[in-house]
């Protein structure tokens, strides 16, 4: 691995001098991209967290709305700080998880059916959102409400720059979060295939839990993703936020890139988001729907030509070998 | 309080929305039951289809009646299209891929539709009297819709039930490989269900462009509550649908106007999900 | 009639069966017998065309078979009573045995199959329009004995068809069994009941671990020790 880690240092270098890198008029727009593509991926992340157990969920837009939205209304009515809204909304969205996530484990609803059940929990959150239209906003969306200055206290800077290496650390920690907990799905992955069968039983009790604090993991960490959002757009909709549409979207980039390796969310969002850019620059205001309709298709290509995902196809070819990671994944 | 006239108003319409829902759930449910994945982009097809009868019936004139046959006949192409270009190449794929294929085709249509026909909401207009029964104001429309979708139903009950095919097919979505080895060549079956899925995708397409506008974004906003409505009816069981539809629509026609639209979808989504956990195999099936 | 030559076939990285060969005349019954997880219903899903063959030639009739789908095999003439039996259980009995006539050359004879198929089994008839899921176990199997035997075959591939059945019971499907034969059908039996079918049997073959350890005629290899130790109990 000693050239991918150099290769990763001159990356992370490069991203890091990211807004002192002469780039012409061209800067802001850049960082605005790279922004979503940190956030989004950080997003990504943390649903491969459960995608790769086989809960293939179709209800984070809930996780990333209910972030969202909480620390910009406990922001807005009682001038509560993103810090501690981001935690209470995490509290909140983590709580959401295990209520629907338990009694799905306890009732064995699995595959299509635990993707329709999370569906519904996104519809729900979504159609709350617009029916509590009094203080949320409605379907119209809610506004930051600005602070007369920058203020870490606020989480709000006029500068992109703030907001760049906010993400750009942000991302680092997702992809920290999910190396950890790749590591410790593989030793539990080792301990149930060389304990005996009674042994492998308690694994299995092991495994529930072990299922249910990544669920809450994935939906906690979604939520800081919907946080970090909210923070930089300073706007909220309950349909850019909630709803299939959005989830469908995060789901999306990491199968795309692949949900099985460490950077497999990350090139798939980068790739979505880049694609979607490029197609919005390419038809602008003209040809309205157009560019969504090339991204469609383009994503049904993908998937019936890629169906391991870019990332893990690049990396099933390069490398081979049983990792980690593939490991873990026999642990579903 | 709420007028009780009210009420019953809401629960008739309930009612009657809920004959299309059901018939969209039974294809939605024939497809999922036979080749075992979900189309998330069910009811972009009918959206689709409700575009054409729109085009045929307000600019080109067709009686709506024929422009219904052309609806169920584009119906069946589409299915038959979904499955030979999307489904085909994933029937191996991981259930993520499988869904995902079908999510692409969401946002393909949805963003295609807008692209040709703009978001403006079109309706096609019919001169049909409101029926005022007992202080109760009924639209003629919605009952004839009502008496259609009934008709297709009993029509697919008698395909699966008394032709040779139709038996097939429910024998496959019971035991796929059973079927390859009693001599059917299992991609044909796919083919048939598909075309029978999308030309229910036709009829419902035609009767809901008469009761209510048609937009690139009509799929968004009956999708997610036909798929629940398809698992609630339980696997191949077309009573169980009817009976999902029937709840399901009532509580959001009563819902809606006790309380707001949102909630009546809410309360209904929740519902689902409670149902998900005490009856898995469908409304009408205990736990096994 | 059915020939096997150096068959390999699996799972993805697992390989079940290795370098089988294998033959079966017209009108013979052969057993192929075998502990757990030797192999057997693997050999079944090959020759019927549910698992393809990695290696290996696989000749029916004179007709290679290689690259065969399940729904084409039939139509050679092959019919597959599956491990478990796997009747449709929510179709009645009568639509059971009108799906094992799928195939077109099988349709056409319908009436005269049903009625060869109630004759065998009268219960069938009586049971005609219940659903299949209620019948008990043992009519079941007769059931997916009966809707193979619909598709008009000439050879029939049994895996394990006493499997879940109790004693009494399996006596009586092995009547049954004899009796399919005598009709003219030619038999490839996959069982773990060896003492019994070698009963049934002409020749017998001994299948571990995914590799055929023995061949004979049934009789002698009943008296073979190591058979009688570790398969037939005596």
């Amino acid at each position: 691995m000693r050239p991918g880690r150099v290769v990763g240092a001159a990356l992370l270098a490069v991203l890091a001098l990211g807004p002192v890198l002469p780039m012409g008029g061209m800067r802001q727009y850049v960082l605005h991209v790279l922004i979503q593509i940190f956030v989004w991926s950080f997003i990504g992340g943390a649903w491969s967290l459960m995608g790769r157990f086989g809960l293939v969920s179709l209800g984070h837009g809930a996780f990333l709305g209910l972030g969202a939205y909480t620390v910009t209304l406990l922001w807005n009515a009682y001038g509560l700080t993103p810090w501690l809204g981001g935690v209470v909304a995490a509290a909140l969205t983590s709580v959401l998880a295990l209520v629907v996530a338990y009694p799905c484990s306890r009732f064995q609803v699995v595959g299509h059916y635990f993707a329709l059940v999370t569906l519904a929990v996104g519809e729900v959150v979504r159609l709350l959102i617009i029916a509590e239209r009094n203080w949320t906003g409605g379907s119209l969306g809610l506004s930051l409400r600005a602070s007369p200055h920058d203020s870490v206290l606020a989480m709000q800077f006029a500068d992109k720059r703030v907001f760049y290496y906010a993400s750009l650390v942000l991302w680092l920690a997702g992809l920290w979060i999910w190396y950890r907990v790749d590591r410790s799905m593989a030793r539990a992955a080792m301990e149930a295939i060389g304990e005996d069968e009674t042994a492998a039983a308690s694994v299995g009790i092991h495994v529930t839990r072990f299922k249910m604090g990544i669920t809450m993991l994935s939906a906690s960490l979604t939520a800081v993703g919907g946080v970090a959002y909210a923070q930089y757009i300073t706007y909220v909709n309950p349909d850019t936020l909630a709803g299939i549409g959005v989830s469908l979207r995060i789901v999306f980039a990491v199968v795309l890139g692949g949900m099985y390796s460490l950077l497999g969310p990350t090139v798939g969002t980068a790739l979505t988001i880049a694609l979607g850019e490029y197609l919005r620059v390419v038809f602008g205001l003209r040809l309205i729907g157009m560019a969504e309709t090339i991204y469609g298709l383009l994503l049904i290509l993908f998937i019936i030509f890629l169906p391991a995902g870019i990332y893990g196809s690049l990396r099933d070819v390069v490398a081979g070998l049983a990792r980690p990671a593939r490991l873990a994944s026999g642990l579903r | 309080m709420i007028d009780p006239i009210f009420l019953l108003e809401a629960a008739v319409n309930g009612i009657l929305l809920s004959g299309v829902l059901a018939l969209l759930a039974l294809g939605l449910n024939l497809i999922f039951g036979v080749v075992d994945i979900v189309w998330i982009a069910y009811v972009d097809l009918v959206m689709v289809c409700m575009y054409l009868v729109y085009f045929l019936v307000m600019i080109y004139g067709w009686p709506l009646w024929l422009a219904g046959l052309a609806s169920v006949a584009l119906g069946a192409l589409l299915g038959l299209g979904v499955h030979l270009l999307i489904i085909t190449p994933i029937l191996g794929s991981a259930p993520v891929n499988q869904l995902l294929a079908t999510g692409g085709l969401l946002f393909f249509l949805q963003s295609f539709a807008t692209f040709l026909w703009t978001t403006d909401h079109r309706t096609v207009r019919l001169a049909l009297p409101i029926l005022e029964v007992g202080g109760m104001f009924l639209s003629f429309v919605r009952l004839i819709a009502f008496a259609i979708s009934l008709l297709a139903m009993i029509g697919l009950w008698v395909f699966l039930r008394r032709t040779y095919i139709g038996t097939a097919i429910r024998a496959v979505s019971q035991d796929r490989e059973a079927m390859a080895l009693m001599g059917a060549d299992p991609q044909r079956v796919y083919l048939v269900t598909s075309a029978v899925g999308g030309a229910m995708a036709g009829v419902a397409g035609a009767l809901l462009i008469i009761q209510y506008s048609v937009h690139p974004f009509f799929g968004a906003a009956f999708g997610p509550l036909t798929f629940m409505i398809c698992v609630l009816g339980g696997l191949g069981n077309m009573v169980g649908a009817f009976v999902a539809s029937v709840v399901m629509s009532e509580i959001i026609s009563i819902g809606g106007v006790v309380i707001s639209t949102e909630m009546g979808y809410v309360i209904a989504f929740v519902v689902f999900i409670v149902m998900m956990f005490v009856r898995p195999g469908g409304l009408l099936v205990r736990r096994g | 009639m059915l020939e096997l030559r150096g068959v390999t076939a699996g799972y993805g990285h697992f390989t079940a069966l290795w370098d089988v060969t294998l033959r079966v005349e017209a009108g013979e019954a052969v057993a192929v017998v075998g502990p757990n997880g030797s192999g057997k219903t693997t050999l079944m899903r090959v020759i019927s065309g549910l698992v393809a063959a990695r290696t290996g030639e696989l000749v029916f009739e004179g007709n290679s078979l290689a690259g065969r789908k399940a729904h084409e095999v039939v139509r050679h003439g092959i019919a597959h009573v599956p491990e478990g039996r796997r009747i449709f259980p929510r179709l009645s009995v009568g639509d059971n045995l009108r799906m094992g006539a799928f195939q077109p050359r099988a349709r056409q004879a319908f009436a005269e199959s049903r009625a060869r198929v109630y004759d065998l089994f009268p219960v069938l008839r009586e049971r005609e329009r219940q659903p299949a899921g209620s019948l008990s176990g043992g009519e079941q199997q007769m059931l997916a004995l009966g809707r193979a035997l619909m598709s008009r075959p000439k050879l029939i591939l049994l895996d394990e068809p006493s499997m879940g059945l109790a004693p009494v019971l399996v006596l009586r499907l092995f009547e049954l069994i004899r009796r399919v034969r005598e009709e003219g059908y030619t038999i490839l039996v996959v069982e773990q009941n060896v003492r019994q079918v070698l009963k049934l049997v002409d020749r017998a073959y001994l299948l571990e671990v995914g590799r055929i350890r023995m061949e004979g005629r049934a009789a002698a290899l009943s008296e073979q020790d190591f058979v009688r130790k570790a398969y037939v109990g005596l």
